[in-house]
């Protein structure tokens, strides 16, 4: 490869914290207008190589070599880097309303950048803050730049957040899952905004774990694991010919409509720490050998510009299990009902006093063993809609009938007896416990005896709990904050699990977790459907989960439901126009994979 | 991160943010002004409530007060007590008392003080001015010594972190009367730069303000390090850094302002607890002030002084309130569109 032109050169990158390797050995390279993806789980080192390559990493960096357009970064000064970070590269960091100071108006924030690196005179710059705001295409940006993060939406807040970053023009943008908290079309446009600025040349390292999402974007894909590039290629190559595991696992992962019925995840161990010198996926890995244990493998070429770093590269791949316990049959409508909600409105009085309708007219029901998927984008009324079911908040009109008994509008002494059979599972297990609770007195909480002592002496029930979610004993007395994220929702479905609910409201119960442990959780979840019978309101913004998931769906828009029935129907023959606009906004590893479109996406 | 479609000010990509552009500047304005109305109707009912508490605590508390009003000596003569009892009111009943006192609050018109011989707005004026410099001057020293002293050490130089940690914790636990006889010692009667007792004048305010900063720099510190270091973990502050900012301004402009929302909240207070708990450093220094006039008052069961200053310092600290309150909202936009 010839140097002359790439932008950023980087060689056997190291990041570590302490004692820990977060980063072994990282080679990057990066052109003019090109996008690199690194696409790997959360721990896997993205964040950390991506931050070093700003001297932000806070860990000690290591490099044989990271030049930017030919100038050394490994020996740069305090003052230099500053000079860089926004001049030459440009950040942007998931979840705008933290990524963007909440007390600061946006334009204060793109000001920012353009005061630190003197691109225009001082008396030019508000002007210059909201053109930049046009340019990312925020409506209206003169008011916009007044306004301050908590005022704007998910998705004007991470444009403003992009015009911040590229305020100084820089020739390379990191965006570290810019898409991430987003709903599909507005994740879309970001995307699109993101391929604009690559179409004017600017260089992008897109940093995400979700491979559906960076296909349509990247024009090579980097599989990062455990610290280590595990597979690199074209999107073409890497998702039609995976070689490594963990790139297959990433995929598997993924709740398309062709993995409808199977398993997403290969196996729901979590991952063990790599050992030293072998391969760090081998612990997980299906097809590891002795050789994996002990010997890091070395890069190999695979395809065109397809490298990984596997031994067994070359090994056939098992078949996913298919997963044969459960029939589903869409005629079966004898099943008792256990959630009928019919007519549900209710309405909430915003800043300016008038009365908005969060949810209008959603009538549904819901039998025993069966999931019923609610999606739309947020502010549709799903979570308000499952929060009526719950009895959380009282309807302004309609009713729920839970177990063919009255449930909205009671007393809740009337209510307390049937509490027991409807459990909620929240999107943030890890806000959703007491900090100060270990999972014994957490699951305790759920078998009614919350206090430490009652808790212990259940503690084999629990413990039992813990291994039907899939989780050791060892962790009975942990607290939230020692537990990874899916290690909390599982915890989180356990505690639900304890009073033998006849009915599971999950909300959101995926979304903020990486793909291959939603994979783990969505087939727990399953299992658990397929063993205890339980019914699943199931409620998520993201259409292919709840593709996977459900028996029916609704799918809501402002508070009413504009499509529903089986999940089959609405998903292969979507009769309303937004059911189809959401439908060809969700990133699919099928369009990507396809060599058109890939230089140009749509307008946004 | 997803949010409750109610607590999302503006569901839509493309919409008009509620009180966004759509509304003008001066609705918001004609809403802080309810607020403020309403707050200070509020402030009103709980200067009610504290003089009605003094009014009852006063009462119920054993010691005659008629005769410690007429003094030891009349107190011997029982027909001078019932004449006094007969001329102060204290005959009638509570509630026709209770009565008169609402009435002479109403009127503005706080009582004549048996001890001082003096009407009990004069004793509150007379002290109030030294009170609130005192308390004013040592706020605002703290103030500057604590803000230099966090922006400097948090979350960074764990070596001065550690020592700053260290004298924090020493000035917080030493008492403020030993302080204060400390620095008497050395600056006055050693050094004599500064007035040992009395003094009201600027050189007389050094010595007390410094004393009681020094008991508030070490908590002003701690709560602001404490705040800087957690904003400056936040995400906006590695968005701030990547931009290019220094660090310093990474500080100044972002952190800074975050742990001041923390220390609004313990401001308030302070001060408010300073106008009638500095008794300690004005008895040290022997100055002036409502701290050692409500002691005084209390132990010789001088009612009217005690209402009086109860009344005053309830309304200067629901007052306080009100301005931390208001501080809040410049301070944090978030709380602006907050319903009161």
């Amino acid at each position: 490869m010839p140097d002359d032109d790439r932008l950023l050169a980087v060689e056997d990158l190291r990041v570590g914290f302490g004692t820990v390797a977060a980063v072994r050995g990282v080679d990057l390279d990066l052109r003019p207008g090109e996008c690199l993806a690194v696409v790997g789980e959360s721990g896997s080192g993205k964040s950390a190589t991506a931050r070093a390559l700003v001297g932000l990493s806070g860990g000690t960096v290591r490099a044989r070599r990271m030049e930017l357009a030919g100038r050394d970064l490994t020996a740069l000064r305090d003052r230099e880097w500053r000079a860089v970070r926004g001049g030459r590269i440009g950040l942007v960091l998931q979840d705008a309303l933290s990524a963007l100071d909440p007390l600061r108006t946006v334009g204060a924030e793109i000001t920012e950048t353009l005061a630190n690196h003197r691109t225009v005179e001082r008396s030019a710059r508000r002007a210059r803050a909201v053109s930049l705001l046009g340019q990312v295409r925020v409506p209206e940006p003169e008011i916009r730049a007044r306004q301050h993060p908590h005022q704007l939406s998910g998705g004007l807040r991470q444009r403003a957040l992009i015009a911040s970053a590229i305020a100084a023009d820089p020739p390379l943008l990191i965006a570290d899952e810019p898409t991430t908290a987003l709903d599909v079309t507005v994740a879309a446009q970001i995307l699109n905004l993101l391929a604009e600025r690559k179409a004017a040349g600017t260089a992008i390292l897109l940093i995400s774990h979700d491979l559906a999402v960076v296909a349509r974007l990247a024009d090579r894909i980097a599989v990062m694991h455990a610290g280590v590039l595990v597979e690199e290629g074209t999107p073409g190559e890497l998702l039609r010919a995976p070689a490594h595991p963990y790139t297959r696992e990433l995929l598997a992962a993924i709740p398309a409509a062709h993995a409808r019925g199977t398993r997403l995840s290969v196996r729901a161990a979590e991952g063990a720490p790599a050992a030293d010198g072998g391969c760090g996926y081998a612990a997980r890995c299906p097809l590891a050998t002795d050789r994996c244990r002990t010997e890091p493998p070395a890069r190999v070429a695979v395809g065109d510009g397809h490298h990984a770093r596997c031994w067994r590269t070359d090994a056939e791949w098992p078949a996913p299990p298919a997963r044969t316990a459960r029939t589903r049959d869409t005629a079966d409508t004898a099943a008792d009902t256990v959630i009928e909600a019919r007519d549900l409105a209710k309405a909430f009085r915003g800043p300016d006093g008038a009365q908005r309708p969060a949810v209008a007219g959603v009538s549904f029901t819901l039998r025993a063993g069966r999931t019923l998927g609610i999606v739309g984008e947020s502010g549709s009324g799903k979570s308000t809609t499952a929060h009526l079911v719950m009895g959380l908040l009282e309807p302004d009109a309609g009713t729920v009938a839970l177990l063919g008994r009255p449930w909205s509008h009671r007393p809740e002494a009337e209510r307390r007896a049937l509490r027991p059979r409807l459990q909620l599972v929240q999107q943030d297990p890890l806000a959703s416990f007491d900090p100060r609770y270990t999972v014994e007195r957490i699951i305790g909480e759920g078998l009614g005896h919350p206090g430490r002592r009652a808790a212990r002496a259940n503690r084999d029930a629990i413990a039992a709990l813990l291994r039907r979610v899939g989780l050791d004993d060892a962790l009975l007395d942990r607290r939230p904050q020692e537990l990874s994220g899916g290690q909390r929702q599982r915890v989180a479905v356990a505690r639900a699990l304890a009073p033998e609910p006849a009915v599971l409201v999950c909300d959101e119960p995926v979304s903020a977790l990486d793909v291959s442990v939603q994979a783990q959780i969505l087939d727990l979840l399953t299992d658990l459907q397929d063993d205890l019978g339980v019914a699943l309101l199931f409620i998520s913004h993201d259409l292919g989960v709840v593709h996977h998931m459900s028996d029916d769906v609704l799918v809501m828009r402002d508070g009413a439901v504009v499509e529903s029935g089986p999940v089959q129907d609405v998903f292969d023959n979507p009769s309303h126009p937004y059911t189809r606009a959401l439908l060809t906004a969700l990133p699919s590893i099928d369009a990507a994979a396809r060599p058109v479109a890939l230089d140009r996406p749509a307008d946004a | 991160m997803k949010h409750d479609p109610d607590s999302e000010p503006d569901a839509e990509p493309g919409a008009p943010s509620a009180g966004g552009p759509g509304a003008p500047r001066g609705g918001g304005r004609a809403a802080l002004a309810r607020w403020v109305a309403r707050r200070l109707l509020l402030a009103v009912v709980v200067v009610l409530g504290a003089a009605t508490v003094t009014f009852g605590a006063l009462r119920l508390t054993p010691g005659d007060p008629v005769k410690v009003m007429v003094g030891i000596s009349a107190a011997q003569n029982p027909e001078i007590v019932e004449q006094a009892r007969h001329e102060t009111g204290f005959d009638r009943p509570l509630a026709v008392q209770y009565a008169d006192f609402l009435g002479d609050l109403a009127r503005g018109d706080l009582g004549w003080s048996y001890q001082l011989q003096e009407s009990v707005p004069t004793v509150i004026g007379d002290n109030l001015w030294p009170t609130v410099s005192l308390t004013l001057a040592g706020f605002a020293l703290a103030f500057l010594i604590a803000v230099p002293l966090a922006v400097a050490t948090a979350g960074r130089r764990p070596a001065w972190r550690a020592l700053s940690s260290l004298l924090e914790l020493v000035t917080v636990s030493i008492p403020g009367f030993w302080v204060g006889l400390l620095l008497l010692t050395f600056f006055s009667f050693r050094l004599h730069l500064f007035p040992a007792t009395g003094g009201t004048g600027l050189s007389g305010l050094v010595l007390p303000a410094v004393t009681l900063a020094l008991g508030l720099v070490g908590l002003f510190t701690q709560i602001l390090r404490d705040g800087m270091a957690r904003a400056l973990d936040e995400p906006f502050a590695l968005s701030a850094r990547a931009r290019g900012t220094g660090e310093t301004a990474v500080r100044l402009r972002h952190a800074l302002r975050h742990a001041l929302i923390a220390i609004s909240t313990i401001s308030g207070w302070t001060v408010g607890a300073l106008l009638t708990g500095a008794v300690v450093v004005e008895t040290v220094f022997g100055r002036p002030g409502l701290g050692r006039v409500l002691a005084t008052a209390i132990q010789n069961r001088d009612f009217p002084v005690v209402t009086g200053i109860t009344i005053v310092s309830g309304a200067l600290f629901t007052l306080i309130t009100l301005g931390v309150d208001l501080l809040y909202r410049v301070v944090d936009p978030r709380l602006r569109e907050a319903p009161a």
